[in-house]
């Protein structure tokens, strides 16, 4: 059975003297290797050099905090309400006096915890946040031999506080400011 | 006196047979469904609740078979009774649904939409209304009022601005105790509920105003913050109690029953119990009795398929049976990580029901997180 009309028979008569030596043959695929000296690299040097992640990479989660430097999270539960992999856990605690500077709502998150292995990175937390507390970065984990080092704690996800390290703020928060 | 008399009325386009004297509302709840209004100040229980917060107006196409003029403004139903042939339209009429969106924005207005902090969030009836009646946005531009914070005791926690002024928290205090050290205080703008002088409520049945709150105004202090609504596992319950009726639902994390609360039907108001009586519960059982082994557990509480809470609960599941074992000859597999190992959430340490109060950074920092 024929699918299409452009099959070629293969030549399968024998070779003569000259092309016994492969001399011609050789020299055809060397001029495919030699060009591509020539070309732009595909590779990269990883760890030292490193590709820019599309605007809308969805990688490791980050926990915001407002200019004052007081956590937004306020623990509702909507983004592990909204995570398909139920990979975020979290427990809530009252804000007494004297930590309004830590803290912006009446409500915080005492614990707040994402499970990196359950994680699937589809970024619904960020779309359920209503405190504009959580956002995918654009940096991945990191391999790991064991498993506990992939259950990030709030001290994991939260970003420097800008008080004290307003560069480390701003570029934590850099890709945040650009959506 | 003759037996009631027994009227037909049309709602929506569907015919119910009621007994004379019953309320546009309690009709249209017995077609259900859409056709229901809803309610905010109404609670069925509750004697002279209702006429206050304007989200059950109707409009009445025709007021009876002997006087077939329609009504000319719209009628709060929870008021109004039926006449025998009256037509009445609810979602079918464009005056209601805009009438009812009007009401939502004024609810609102002064509304803080704390709902990521409040513990009603899930279970609000302000948050269903604004749902399915309200509009997109607010078009009020000032300050939303505050009140100065009043404290009702170890049991009751008040949010003022979330109060949108419904009165059943009154009623509920005149009706069921003797005394009530509760009201609404002030006028217009500045009305709030309030004890005046700084009183607790400690009543044995004031519990119950935080069950007919349809806001977060009133809450209860002993689940506050504890857990988010949908969380929590509801299962009803009963117990021996010599002050009520001790039937009840548990709305459970794991074994903690984080809290207690009466039963509810589906328009949210407190259920009859079989006696016929409303099954308001005592605060001893509201906020005292925090441990399964107090309570019989009778099973699962309905809820109903499209609320928030029975988001990833599976009632009546069938359990798979597990095959690992017998498939590894009898031995368990091996365990690469215990979650509770590594962890700080879910402590298996920290007993959150047992804790009176809010949770705060102490009771966490208590265990050393590892």
């Amino acid at each position: 059975m024929q699918l299409t009309n452009r099959a070629k028979p293969v030549d399968r008569r024998p070779m003569n003297a000259i092309e016994r030596l492969y001399l011609w043959n050789i020299l055809k695929g060397m001029m495919i290797t030699i060009r591509h000296f020539f070309k732009k690299k595909a590779t990269i040097q990883y760890p030292e050099q490193k590709r820019p992640f599309s605007q809308v990479f969805r990688g490791l989660h980050i926990l915001n905090r407002d200019e004052e430097g007081r956590e937004r999270c306020t623990a509702c539960g909507l983004c592990a309400v909204a995570c398909p992999a139920e990979a975020i856990t979290m427990e809530a605690a009252e804000r007494e006096p004297g930590e309004e500077n830590l803290y912006r709502e009446e409500k915080y998150a005492a614990r707040y915890e994402i499970n990196m292995l359950r994680c699937i990175f589809c970024g619904y937390c960020e779309e359920a946040c209503p405190k504009d507390a959580i956002y995918l970065s654009q940096t991945f984990a990191p391999a790991n031999y064991g498993r506990s080092g992939f259950i990030y704690k709030k001290q994991d996800l939260l970003i420097p506080n800008p008080v004290e390290d307003p560069e480390g703020f701003k570029k934590a928060q850099g890709e945040i400011a650009r959506k | 006196m003759s037996e009631v008399k027994i009227f037909k009325v049309t709602i929506d386009n569907i015919t119910v047979e009621v007994p004379a004297g019953t309320t546009i509302l309690q009709a249209a709840r017995q077609v259900g469904g859409e056709v229901a209004p809803p309610a905010m100040c109404y609670y069925t229980p509750l004697e002279g609740s209702g006429g206050k917060c304007r989200t059950c107006l109707v409009e009445v196409a025709a007021g009876s078979t002997a006087d077939p003029r329609p009504m000319p403004k719209l009628v709060a139903s929870c008021r109004t009774t039926v006449m025998d042939g009256m037509v009445v339209k609810n979602i079918t009429s464009d005056r209601v649904r805009d009438a009812r969106a009007g009401v939502v924005e004024f609810l609102l207005l002064n509304h803080p939409l704390d709902c990521p902090v409040c513990d009603q969030a899930g279970e609000c009836h302000l948050q269903d209304l604004s749902y399915e009646h309200g509009g997109e946005g607010t078009r009020y531009e000032f300050k939303r009022r505050t009140f100065e914070k009043h404290n009702l005791g170890p049991y009751i926690q008040l949010h003022m601005t979330r109060c949108i002024l419904c009165y059943r928290c009154v009623f509920t205090a005149d009706q069921l105790t003797q005394k009530r050290v509760h009201g609404v205080l002030d006028r217009g703008d500045h009305a709030e509920i309030a004890t005046y002088i700084e009183k607790s409520l400690d009543n044995d049945f004031i519990g119950n105003v935080i069950d007919v709150c349809p806001v977060g105004a009133l809450t209860d202090k002993t689940f506050r913050f504890k857990n988010r609504v949908w969380f929590t596992k509801p299962v009803d319950a009963h117990r021996d109690c010599d002050k009520c009726c001790g039937k009840v639902t548990l709305w459970q994390r794991g074994d903690e029953v984080l809290r207690v609360t009466a039963r509810k039907d589906q328009w949210g108001e407190i259920m009859n119990t079989e006696e016929g009586k409303t099954g308001w519960i005592c605060n001893e059982c509201r906020f005292e009795k925090k441990q399964t082994s107090d309570w019989t557990i009778e099973g699962a509480t309905r809820i109903a398929r499209h609320s928030v809470i029975s988001a990833n609960h599976y009632v009546d599941a069938e359990k798979p049976k597990e095959f690992i074992n017998d498939v590894m000859g009898g031995r368990s597999p091996k365990l690469l990580m215990d979650i509770h190992d590594v962890s700080d959430v879910n402590d298996p340490s920290v007993d959150l029901s047992k804790i009176d109060g809010p949770a705060t950074g102490e009771t966490f920092n208590k265990t050393n997180p590892k």
